[in-house]
């Protein structure tokens, strides 16, 4: 069925250019999320999907139909605006079966779905109000339902939950996610927040400065990044300048053996570090360090340890909250098999 | 300035520009043909006299025509304008958007002049249609201003997520943009309109010894010596106008039409 | 702008307006140029030519006292105006949101009002039987009512009452858009409350102040039956010339020709506008 396939995909705004030679394959009925960080092109590559912006250069094909040249009105996609986008002027209903009264849908039929497409997003009985009597979360909802409404080959959302409080934001990311399980349409959420693309993706799509940096599944982004950028955007790295020889790095004038569950992904040479924050244990031995911080969370404890200007996070569960105070100098090791060298 | 000493000075500025109103006020209740303040006594006479006299009642009737057919006209021709210039950018739209605000913008005496010498070229000085015309072009730039402001205040994803749902150009046109432009379409009008009836030199100079209109006939009458039915018809210009633009603010925002970005919505 | 992939007008749709406004407000400034350049036939109207005697006349003593008297009166009514609006705009922009609607609507309402009706309500106001002379016999300021009209002051109070609410209008939306977090900021730092206003809004404001004055100015100059109604014959101004000269003198080209230099003067004052805008 729905399988979306870009080729070199480019925009230009004069001289500046927006998405950069984006070619992606995407499977039918994926929940694919686009992040990165602001600017870096999100949504000009989604509103390129959408129509509402002609490609500099590059070809969008949706079941193998080429869509590249094809209005927005006339490709039969829905989308969720960042701003919601939702009519003031009409009431809750209205809104919903807007795409179908268009499209000359009778009244009737109108009313039944949008019924229907309200009770989809849990919605029940709000079809007489008007947006502005709804609640942000409401409003969110309404904005989804009205996406669906004519079960779109391609389903498009920009940042579609950022307006939201942080308990409500992840309360609507799993309804999201169970929601598009059961239709099974094709999805592309934009967002810069790294947990919510984990959370909600089949696959994630990391970009910066208008190119993909890599594409995958969210564990093998989080676990194997492809480079030094998406170690540092995807969750917290540790990054730290290395030498990169046979079987082994080295890393300030010292020496460490490599297993063979660590991932090399630079060649010989300098290099890249990059170790998170949980695989990191203090000890007597290793990089020499100094505490300049310990951050209780909680839920975790954080441990900042100065090493050559450069500051490493630990992370630790409460329960195993190391003796140590800020000042003390400790050794700082990494956990064999969680290494990632990465081009520098 | 102290909150008191603040709220003093609107009262007073306000009781200031209100002060002339009040005495014609008082001066069109007078019994008899004077002007006096306080009137010595009260009577509604010249209200009465103002609909009974065909003196009075033609220029009404031109003025109400004028007003009516000139406000829609600078609507017609502000509504393609400001749309244009919003949905598009560059020189051409500049130069039409200032096209647009310039009318009202110059001293009207220029303007005046300059629809007298066209009509009496095109050899319609004198009619009633030469009046609404040049009114429509004078007043154009009310609506065009309202109605840019609108634009303005518009989400533009709202027509984009209008044409992702399919709608054609048109159907966002009659469905989306018209809908949420209306205010602002009937406020453009309301203050086409209500400048229009209070308009005098270029209704004067395009056809005033032809089509009399209030304005006029007020004027031309103060030579021959005030009557209180010129009492009346002030008053009743205040009235409308307040009630106009009492209307715009109580259903619509008013300090935001007017360029003010901080008041709340209520 | 982007290039969008399709606008929601066509491009059509500006020939409407473009060609509208063309026709009837382009043509009639063009034409009225030619005027002012043809012959006028004495008693009749004007023949096509292109003469500059109307321009000529612009060289006389008679023209210079009008024009001079014309910027003197736009002068001191854009002074007097400014001064008068600036405290009240400042104050209205943060009064609340009801508050705020009702002083629009009165100034609206008094903006609406014909030349006509105020030239009538002011000369009642001050006026022997119905005015503040009245009023003033009454509290025995004076001691018998007097009227106050035509005068200089009747005048320059017509004209300020005319253009205030410009004033108030023209000023209030960037003043409304000032943060009123910064007049905050200062007075924290310790200044008070004038001298805040003083060493903060008043600067930040400096364009669009003197923007005001050029817009009253420029509007005045327009104004041309108050002068009738208020004022003495040495007080008419250059637009009252314009009307007589056009209507009861029927002398067009001569009428037009200082129609022209209205403009000029007009489009100047406007430029230097939008000079100083650009410059801040
Ligand atoms: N219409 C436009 N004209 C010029 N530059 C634009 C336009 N739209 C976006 N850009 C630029 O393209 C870059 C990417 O923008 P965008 O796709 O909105 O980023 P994101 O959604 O990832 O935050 C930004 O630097 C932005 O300034
Ligand atoms: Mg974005």
């Amino acid at each position: 069925m729905t399988e979306l396939s870009l080729h070199g995909l480019t925009k230009r705004f004069g001289s500046f250019t927006a998405v950069d030679g984006v070619s992606i394959d995407i499977p039918d009925g994926s929940f694919v999320c686009l992040l990165g960080p602001s600017g870096c092109g999100k949504t000009t590559l989604l509103r390129l999907l959408a129509g509402l912006e002609e490609p500099s250069a590059g070809r969008i094909s949706v079941d193998g139909e080429d869509v590249t040249g094809t209005p927005a009105h006339l490709r039969g996609f829905g989308m969720v605006f960042q701003s919601l986008a939702l009519f003031p002027h009409l009431t809750v209903a209205e809104n919903v079966a807007y795409p179908l009264s268009i499209r000359g849908t009778p009244r009737d039929e109108c009313r039944r779905r949008a019924d229907e497409l309200l009770s989809l997003v849990q919605l029940e009985g709000m079809g007489g109000r008007r947006i502005h009597q709804l609640s942000g979360g409401q409003r969110q909802r309404v904005a989804i339902a009205r996406g669906l409404a004519i079960e779109p080959r391609l389903f498009l959302l920009d940042e579609p939950l950022s307006a939201l409080d942080a308990n409500l934001r992840e309360h609507m990311q799993v309804e999201l996610r169970q929601l598009q399980q059961r239709l099974g349409v094709t999805t592309v959420v934009v967002t810069h927040d790294q947990k919510e693309a984990l959370t909600m993706a089949d696959i994630v799509i990391v970009m910066d400065k208008g190119r993909v940096q890599q594409v995958g599944a969210p564990m093998e982004v989080y676990r194997d990044p492809a480079n030094a950028f998406v170690a540092g955007f995807i969750g917290t790295s540790n990054l730290l300048p290395c030498e990169l020889g046979e079987g082994e790095i080295t890393v300030s004038g010292r020496r460490i053996a490599l297993d063979p569950g660590d991932r090399v992904k630079a060649r010989p040479g300098e290099a890249v570090l990059s170790v998170r924050p949980e695989d990191i244990r203090l000890s007597a031995d290793g990089l020499p360090g100094k505490i300049s911080f310990v951050r209780d969370l909680g839920e975790s404890v954080q441990v900042l340890v100065e090493h050559e200007g450069h500051e490493i996070t630990a992370l630790y569960a409460p329960g195993a909250r190391p003796e140590v105070a800020v000042g003390e100098t400790v050794g700082v090791e990494f956990v064999p098999g969680t290494r990632v060298v990465l081009p520098a | 300035m102290s909150r008191k000493l603040q709220a003093a000075y609107i009262l007073v500025i306000l009781a200031a520009l209100a002060a002339p109103i009040v005495v014609v006020a008082g001066v069109s209740l007078n019994a008899e043909q004077a002007l006096l303040f306080p009137p010595p006594e009260m009577s509604l006479r010249w209200y009465g006299a103002l609909f009974s006299s065909p003196d009075w009642l033609v220029p009404l009737r031109n003025s109400l025509v004028i007003a009516a057919v000139s406000a829609l006209l600078a609507v017609l021709v502000a509504l393609p304008l400001a749309l244009h210039v919003w949905s598009r950018g560059g020189l051409l739209s500049r130069a039409l958007y200032t096209l647009g605000v310039a009318p009202f913008m110059l001293p009207p005496v220029i303007s005046a002049l300059g629809f007298l010498v066209f009509w009496v070229t095109i050899g319609m000085y004198g009619q009633m249609a030469a009046t609404i015309v040049s009114h429509g072009v004078f007043l154009v730039t009310l609506p065009v201003v309202t109605l840019s402001l609108g634009l303005g205040a518009m989400d533009p994803a709202l027509v984009e997520a209008a044409r992702t749902m399919g709608a054609t150009r048109g159907q966002v046109m009659r469905t989306v943009i018209l809908p949420l432009l209306l205010p602002y379409i009937v406020s453009g009008y309301a203050f086409a309109f209500v400048l229009s009836l209070n308009e005098y030199i270029i209704a004067y100079m395009v056809a005033g010894f032809t089509v009399e209109t209030l304005p006029i006939k007020i004027f031309n009458s103060l030579r021959y010596g005030y009557t209180p039915i010129m009492a009346v018809v002030a008053v009743l210009f205040v009235a409308l106008a307040v009630a106009v633009f009492g209307l715009i603010g109580r259903f619509g925002n008013l300090p935001r039409l007017l360029g003010a970005e901080r008041v709340e919505e209520r | 702008m982007s290039a969008r992939a399709d606008r929601p007008t066509p491009g059509w749709l500006a020939a409407i307006p473009a060609a509208w406004l063309a026709v009837f407000f382009l043509v009639p400034f063009a034409i009225m140029l030619g005027v002012s350049f043809a012959h006028r036939v004495p008693g009749g109207f004007y023949e096509p030519g292109f003469e500059l005697d109307s321009y000529a006349r612009f060289l006389s003593p008679f023209f210079g006292r009008i024009l001079l008297t014309s910027v003197a009166l736009s002068a001191g009514a854009a002074a007097i105006c400014v001064a008068l609006a600036f405290p009240f705009t400042v104050i209205l922009a943060r009064m609340g949101g009801r508050a705020q609607t009702l002083v629009l609507v009165a100034l609206l309402a008094v903006l609406s009002l014909s030349e006509v009706i105020i030239g009538f309500s002011l000369s009642t106001l001050l006026s022997k039987t119905a005015g503040v002379g009245n009023f003033f016999a009454w509290l025995g300021l004076i001691e018998e009512s007097r009227a106050y009209t035509p005068s200089l002051f009747a005048l320059m109070t017509g004209l300020c009452y005319l253009a205030l609410p410009y004033a108030v209008l023209v000023l209030y939306p960037p003043v409304s858009r000032l943060d009123p977090e910064l007049g905050e900021a200062a007075r924290i730092m310790g200044a008070t409350p004038l001298r805040a206003f003083w060493t903060v809004t008043v600067p930040m404001l400096r364009a669009p102040l003197f923007g005001a004055a050029i817009l009253v100015f420029v509007f005045t100059l327009g104004v041309y039956l108050l002068p009738q109604v208020l004022g003495q014959p040495a007080h008419w101004t250059l637009s009252v010339h314009i009307t007589d000269q056009a209507i009861f003198q029927s002398n067009l080209p001569f009428a037009a020709a200082m129609a022209v230099l209205l403009l000029l003067v007009s489009l100047a004052m406007v430029g230097i506008t939008l000079l100083l805008g650009r410059a801040r």
